[in-house]
């Protein structure tokens, strides 16, 4: 999965907020509709997409969705 | 009985007296089922406590995390049953315990699945119990709090924040598979000889509030 079709798939998880919203440099936890079911959705999202996990502490620890994404590629 | 060998053996390595034993075997195998059930004496009882967990939103539930956890947390154990009813494995007034959870009324984001089979358990467990009590049998279930065990390291729960969370919420703190154990013990004797299709929270007062 490319960073692109990455965001694309993060934005997907969210029902209100624009996918125009959502660039690789989005501070996603600043997102009003950011919480912890749109976090267990990109838990899934990663593992079915990517079957690689990762954990609400990594979804804390970075701050965009390039960030993320790049840790997802480490694992 | 379980998939595990080597937590078998710890087990066995705890248990006082003798005559204990083990059998490897994967409840949702029906070829192991078929081979365990086989080589069973009449028992006069069963704790059926097999789970697992898939912590997903609804939108992302999958076909292959539903027919992981149905056959894991109730399919199992209805095909076990089946299987030692059957082959009249129960001795007369045998007792059948069911561990479901709190999670069948008290939900949580992300764990419908969970609490789907748990509900299942709890109501299945209640059909049988009228279905068996002609022969005596008592069929019951302990739907326990948050009881740390190995299903934290499976890694489908974030341990420390799952740890905080819980141990605010649990009155007289966490329970420990002892505690749970005790309640089947008391469900396996004479002692409960009038109790069936009951269901008995035991959870440190989680559900109080």
């Amino acid at each position: 999965m490319t960073l692109d079709e990455f965001v694309k798939a993060f934005a997907a998880e969210f029902d209100d907020t624009p996918e125009e919203t959502f660039k690789a440099d989005t501070r996603y936890k600043e997102l009003d509709e950011w919480g912890s079911l749109i976090a267990l959705s990109i838990i899934s999202m990663v593992d079915d997409e990517m079957d690689k996990r990762v954990t609400g502490a990594d979804l804390r620890n970075c701050s965009t969705i390039e960030e993320l994404f790049n840790l997802v590629e480490s694992k | 009985m379980a998939r595990n060998e080597e937590r078998l053996n710890e087990t066995l390595s705890k248990m006082e007296g003798e005559g204990h034993v083990i059998h490897k075997a994967d409840l949702c195998s029906s070829e192991d089922l078929n081979i365990l059930v086989e080589s069973l004496p009449v028992i006069d009882g069963v704790v059926l406590c097999a789970g697992i967990i898939k912590t997903m939103p609804v939108k992302n539930i999958t076909e292959d995390a539903m027919t992981e956890i149905f056959n894991a947390n109730i399919l199992g154990d209805i095909k076990i049953c089946s299987r030692l009813l059957k082959k009249k494995k129960f001795s007369h007034g045998g007792s059948v315990v069911f561990i479901s959870s709190v999670s069948t009324f008290n939900v949580k984001v992300g764990n419908s699945l969970y609490s789907a089979t748990k509900g299942a358990v709890n109501s299945f467990a209640k059909a049988m119990a009228l279905e068996v009590s002609k022969q005596n049998m008592r069929v019951n279930c302990i739907q326990p709090g948050f009881v740390p065990s190995s299903i934290l390291s499976s890694g489908a729960i974030e341990e420390d924040e799952f740890l905080k969370f819980y141990a605010e919420r649990h009155p007289l703190g966490f329970g420990n598979p002892s505690d749970i154990a005790n309640g089947c013990i008391y469900l396996l004797s004479d002692a409960s000889r009038w109790v069936t299709g009951s269901i008995f929270t035991i959870d440190g007062g989680y559900t109080l509030q």
